[in-house]
């Protein structure tokens, strides 16, 4: 069981400051989230596209911001169980809350805090008969361990810039790879469609273009798949190839999921809170905050979401601290003070006499 | 001319008939969602950049349209439920010409 002071679901952009926020007031902080990295919309949909309106940048890459607000963090030690959904709530007879993910991870805290964003992102699935026969039976929607596919067949399909990425990185550890899409062009970054380009020339890679996979089967396992191809003339060519493993890779789209049966109010795909106070949902210890939260007036934005955080941290210290008084310190004159033993502040002023 | 009348069909099958904006720099996309016509997180997800098809439409009148930019052709070429008359909202800014457009929302996936 991972115990912690506060339990924060979802590593966006949210859940990470309130790493900081709660760091400054001594509380230590595990994030749970359902992909493999941290950065939640940010590091999933745009981390390549630039934003404007975060205050004291005048223009910042997604991914910069994220990878800033992970190093802004560090001296905070968070722990993270990340590539894992969070999936039921338990409150226990102290209290405290265990969440369980859907692999099992049990997590403890006094205080949850859901950073949940729009949801978790989950695969955006082709439209297959027997699909979900097949799923974890060679149908796989996201690679989490390449050496699965070791001497395997693979086919992959799909043209962004996970197609591409894994087909680099696997024809160098599968027997066979084989890459289908519905057009020639391929929408990833350049240099990732050169290097398809040259594993092609080189034999190491199939490319079927324009193609689209009708149909997969297999007696226990996935066995085959069958390929529609179109010709230059529109003449259509359709045949079987034989593989082990199917993986779709045709974005993510984000889901609230299990959050949703959790018993907390929700409007329109998002949370109730309580408005200017703290966050808080109807189940006291519960917070809601950045997009995956509701009320009145809400903005869905990042720094919305850093404010929201740093109200929630409040609250949070006096629920598991109800008898220590807090004031309010700038870290200006405060500093930080990590958990790793570093420590950060304000040089002091050098007095000195000029004679 | 500041405002024009859109058609629209919710994934539900309900037709809705709005008035939009032409003087606001919005889209199509933006236009459903100021309107409500999709649950919150099932449409504009990547807030309007072609890259999650999630905004989807059918275009069912005979208006002439804006030629696909390569993006907005290659997301159609990876989403799902698509046809011939499929567009991504919110690639279509609401212009004038725009009067009377008819459109129906794609499934969605
Ligand atoms: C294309 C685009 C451009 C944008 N541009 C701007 C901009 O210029 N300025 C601005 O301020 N905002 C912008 N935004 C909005 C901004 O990205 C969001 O406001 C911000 O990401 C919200 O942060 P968050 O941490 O609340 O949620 P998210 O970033 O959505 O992160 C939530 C995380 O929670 C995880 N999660 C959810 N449920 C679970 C669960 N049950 N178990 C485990 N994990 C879970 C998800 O996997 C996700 O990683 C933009 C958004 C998009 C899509
Ligand atoms: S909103 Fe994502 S493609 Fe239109």
């Amino acid at each position: 069981m991972i115990k912690t002071d506060i339990l924060i679901i979802g590593a966006g952009p949210t859940g990470l400051f309130a790493v900081f926020e709660a760091g400054l007031l001594q509380l230590k902080c595990h994030i749970i989230d359902a992909l493999p990295q941290p950065g939640g919309q940010c590091a999933e949909i745009y981390p390549k596209k630039p934003i404007y309106d975060i205050p004291g940048f005048p223009e910042i890459l997604a991914g910069d911001l994220v990878d800033n607000l992970m190093q802004q963090i560090a001296p905070f030690q968070p722990g993270f169980t990340l590539g894992e959904q969070a999936t039921t709530i338990d409150q226990q007879e102290d209290g405290t809350f265990v969440v369980t993910t859907n692999k099992g991870t049990k997590h403890q805290a006094p205080v949850v805090a859901i950073a949940g964003g729009l949801g978790s992102f989950e695969p955006r699935k082709p439209l297959l008969d027997n699909l979900a026969i097949y799923e974890d039976k060679g149908v796989e929607y996201m690679i989490k361990d390449p050496e699965k596919y070791r001497n395997k067949r693979v086919l992959l399909a799909g043209g962004g810039d996970s197609a591409l990425d894994w087909t680099v990185f696997l024809a160098n550890v599968a027997e066979e790879v084989t890459l289908v899409h519905r057009r020639n062009e391929f929408r990833g970054a350049l240099d990732s469609v050169e290097k398809v380009q040259e594993l092609k020339n080189q034999g190491k890679v199939r490319l079927i273009t324009p193609a689209e996979i009708t149909a997969i089967g297999g007696k226990d396992q996935l066995e085959w798949a069958s390929v529609r191809r179109e010709g230059a003339k529109g003449e259509v060519e359709e045949f079987k190839l034989d593989i082990d493993h199917f993986i779709p890779l045709f974005g993510l789209s984000p889901k609230l999921g299990p959050i949703a049966n959790w018993g907390l109010e929700i409007e329109k795909n998002a949370i109730k809170v309580d408005n200017t106070l703290d966050y808080q949902t109807n189940l006291p210890g519960i917070y809601a905050i950045g997009d995956v939260n509701t009320y009145p007036g809400k903005l869905k934005l990042i720094l919305c979401g850093f404010h929201e955080a740093t109200l929630m941290c409040q609250s949070a210290y006096r629920r598991i601290h109800p008898n220590k008084r807090y004031v309010l310190k700038y870290t200006t004159v405060g500093g930080i003070q990590g958990f790793d033993g570093s420590k950060k502040e304000a040089p002091k002023a050098v007095v000195k006499a000029i004679v | 001319m500041s405002d024009i009348q859109v058609t629209i069909t919710d994934r539900a099958g309900k037709t809705h008939k709005v008035s939009a904006p032409t003087d606001m720099n919005m889209n199509l996309m933006e236009l459903l969602r100021s309107y409500e016509l999709a649950p919150e997180g099932t449409i504009g997800i990547c807030g309007g950049m072609a890259m999650c098809a999630s905004c989807q439409v059918y275009i069912i009148s005979s208006h002439e349209m804006e030629a696909k930019s390569d993006e907005e052709e290659a997301m159609l070429s990876e989403a799902f439920y698509v046809k011939d008359n499929s567009r991504l909202s919110c690639q279509i800014p609401l212009e004038d010409s725009l009067d009377e457009l008819v459109v129906e929302l794609a499934p969605e996936s």
